[in-house]
């Protein structure tokens, strides 16, 4: 092998690996796995286990120091209107039917993998942090509540009655609880274990071990293992006793289903986020392209004109020879047939003639 | 000739407030508007936006985003249409139409911005999106386009000011050569800037597939958006005029009068072939989409009313008006779809959105909010108004014959 077959093998070696480098981020993102912390918690909230007490709004009303409700937290008649979160609510449990079967749901921030309302912050306010929970931070909020339309979850509120500092108010996760090493209020304070702590992937399994161990309980799916690009806050749910058995992790089949709880699992795999990506990625596209599609269209629109022109000129020019020659062959001929004298006084009749005609016309064009 | 009637305001009378100040039923109804939107702005700004509107978080978006913010731009989108058609295209007979489009789709940026401002809970804070930018999301795209597109038209529309102000500080007047310089630079920036945020503004509502209606809901929304954008500046363009001529006929120079009916045909033919294109992709994509079998459904109804009243008539009535030479009949019908612009954006931010909350919890404007949106088009007539009793719009001022 000589020097220059072995640098050829060499530069194709490096371009194979940079290629295969290049693959292996597209695949990654393949399977939505940004911005993913390995590490991070979650909480997987089992409603076959819940009851509806309201200890969870309680605790959380309480570690967030929110304003005082309208009705007391023991007053468990509350559930069965459906409310949703609010800016002083940032959680609220509610009852529903399911399959003829009273299931009660509490209700917060999912705490998205890759959020909806961080993707759709024109200011960055909200960001996926480490340990899970996604945070806001108001003292750089605008205000417009995009972050509200797009959270496929109805979680954010907005402080609609306040004048001068209105912000988007949601769960927190408790994270300055976390910072501190405790538990969020609302698990700490549920009293039938209904609310699990724990890293995410633990989470999963622990769902997963349950759904094996209660497969007549438990519905086969994790709702927000994957909904909507994977959530911090998981919900399961149980299985319809008298309907047939719904195969594992099936959106289509566990839609109606989860319907009943007031859970949508037609959100997709992917983070919300991603759908606007196709749009803003032809940002540039156009930016680019568009002066100079435009910039030809003026640049045809001038030559045309400049052709036009030139063609009309040129018409006229030799419109006018044409008018030259007759005359001169005109002239030419009287010069032979009648004498110089009559020569000179027609071609000055046909100046003249000419002349009138060309200032009538000028005339004409101005007016 | 027949502008001998103008009023040029000259050195010694550079304000023309007369036809403003009159006492008559249009100015009284004028004055009553703005005083209560003022009031109603007082209150909006001191009490919050609970206090005056019925947003709440299910419907964070509502009449002023809905009509203000949607409308507002895609109607004011008669400027890159028809400064493209003159000076890009070529088609030198719309030139008297260009200053007026340019003039209003300026006026109609400007209050966009102005009725954001009550929309946001912090309006001093808009810039924030500079100093933080959040480039993942399409409404900092908006946000970004918007601004540099409003400033785009004011350089566009400045010559105007500078040939009124020239009596008085002859120095505008270079500003005015400069601009006049770069007017199709200005021109083609402006395009591209009209493409990404009329789009944009229909690819805010992405991100949220589970809220909006599927037969409205499409991943071509930015392409819709922008393709009736275009339908809507052709219309603009016509009902502006129709109604400038009810209002200002004695501001028009001989041009500008001679030149209408065939920017009215013209915009009326080109307005056709977008609104039938329109309802061809929309109607291709709820087959695509497989929505068929939404069309027999509450909202199917009203989807087919919106494609075949507002959308579909309105291009045939553009068709036989422009064809036979009816400039009646392509004012009925910019007046048709323009109302399908409105009732099309009304329903991708309030009606269909939403469709699956019990209608206990949907949204219904409150009547201090549809007060706000009316004070905010108020205003725009009033300036719009302003603008043309003083400044060569309609006319051209004799001192610039140059100006093309």
């Amino acid at each position: 092998m000589n020097r220059r077959k072995f640098l050829t093998l060499l530069g194709s070696a490096g371009v194979v690996s940079a290629l295969g480098n290049a693959a292996t981020p597209s695949t990654a993102q393949a399977s939505h796995v940004f911005p993913y912390y390995p590490e991070s918690y979650g909480v997987l909230h089992d409603t076959t286990r819940c009851v509806g007490c309201r200890r969870c709004e309680e605790a959380c009303n309480k570690v967030n120091a929110l304003p005082a409700p309208d009705k007391p937290f023991d007053d468990l008649s509350v559930c069965n209107t459906k409310r949703r979160t609010s800016a002083t609510q940032w959680t609220v449990v509610n009852k529903y039917e399911m399959n003829g079967k009273a299931v009660y749901r509490k209700l917060q921030c999912f705490h998205c993998q890759d959020p909806a309302c961080a993707s759709a912050c024109f200011a960055k306010c909200f960001q996926k942090q480490p340990d899970g929970s996604v945070t806001y931070n108001g003292s750089q909020c605008v205000g417009c509540r995009y972050c509200m339309i797009a959270c496929p979850f109805y979680a954010p509120g907005f402080e609609y009655n306040e004048a001068w500092d209105p912000l988007v108010k949601k769960c927190t996760f408790c994270k300055p609880r976390l910072d501190k090493g405790e538990l969020p209020g609302c698990v700490e304070a549920c009293p039938m274990e209904a609310l699990t702590f724990g890293r995410r992937t633990d989470l999963i399994k622990v769902a997963r071990a349950r759904i094996a161990d209660n497969p007549d309980k438990y519905l086969d799916y994790i709702y927000g293992e994957h909904d909507a690009g994977g959530t911090a806050w998981m919900v399961l749910a149980p299985a319809n006793p008298k309907g047939p058995k719904i195969p594992p992790e099936n959106p289509v089949l566990a839609g109606p289903e989860l319907k009943q709880l007031g859970l949508d699992t037609h959100l997709g795999n992917q983070p919300m986020g991603e759908l606007t990506y196709g749009a803003l990625g032809a940002v540039p596209m156009i930016v680019a392209f568009w002066p100079v599609l435009f910039g030809g269209a003026y640049g045809m629109t001038k030559r045309r004109e400049a052709m036009h022109k030139q063609a009309q000129e040129q018409t006229k020019r030799e419109a006018r020879e044409d008018v030259q020659a007759a005359v001169d062959a005109a002239v030419r001929k009287i010069q032979e047939t009648e004498g110089e004298g009559a020569a000179d006084r027609a071609r000055k009749a046909m100046a003249e003639a000419l002349k009138a005609r060309e200032s009538a016309g000028k005339h004409g064009e101005g007016a | 000739m027949e502008n001998h009637s103008i009023v040029i305001p000259t050195r010694e009378k550079m304000f023309n407030m007369g036809p403003l100040l009159k006492p008559t039923l249009g100015n009284i109804i004028t004055w009553i508007i703005l005083s209560v939107g003022l009031v109603i702005t007082v209150i909006r700004f001191t009490q919050g936006i609970g206090s005056v509107a019925n947003l709440d978080d299910n419907q964070p978006w509502g009449m002023w985003i809905g009509f203000d913010l949607l409308c507002g731009v895609c109607l004011a989108a008669g400027g890159y249409f028809t400064t493209v058609a003159c000076y890009v295209m070529g088609m030198k007979h719309f030139h008297s139409a260009a200053r007026p489009a340019v003039l209003t789709a300026f006026l109609g940026y400007l209050f966009v911005v102005v009725a954001l401002l009550y929309d946001l809970g912090h309006p001093l804070r808009l810039p924030f999106m500079f100093f933080f930018p959040g480039t993942t999301s399409v409404l900092f795209e908006v946000g970004l386009c918007v601004a540099t597109y409003l400033t785009v038209l004011f350089v566009e529309f400045s010559v105007a000011p500078c040939e009124w102000l020239s009596n008085r500080f002859p120095c505008v007047l270079k500003w005015r050569t400069f601009v006049n310089k770069i007017n199709i630079l200005l021109t083609i920036f402006g395009m591209t800037l009209s493409t990404l945020h009329q789009s944009s503004l229909g690819s805010l509502y992405l991100i949220c597939p589970g809220k909006l209606h599927p037969l409205w809901y499409s991943p071509f929304i930015p392409m819709f958006f922008f393709v009736s954008s275009m339908a809507a500046g052709a219309s603009m363009v016509i009902m502006e005029g129709f109604f400038a001529h009810k209002g200002a006929h004695a501001y028009m120079d001989e041009t500008h009068l001679r030149e209408s009916d065939t920017v009215v045909l013209s915009f009326a033919k080109a307005a056709s072939f977008i609104l039938m294109a329109y309802f061809m992709l929309k109607f291709i994509d709820m087959l695509v989409q497989a929505n068929f079998s939404y069309l027999f459904t509450g909202y199917g109804a009203w989807w087919l009313v919106e494609m075949f009243g507002f959308v579909l008539l309105p291009a045939l009535l553009y068709a036989k008006g422009s064809r036979d030479g009816n400039v009646k009949l392509c004012q009925y019908a910019s007046m048709n779809a323009v109302a399908g612009i409105v009732l099309n954006r009304f329903n991708i931010c309030m009606i269909a959105f939403n469709y699956q909350l019990p209608s206990a919890e949907r949204y219904f404007p409150s009547i201090w909010e549809v007060m706000i949106s009316v004070f905010v088009v108020t205003m725009i007539v009033t300036a719009y108004r302003f603008i043309i009793y003083h400044m060569p719009i309609l006319y051209e001022h004799p001192d610039f014959k140059d100006a093309h």
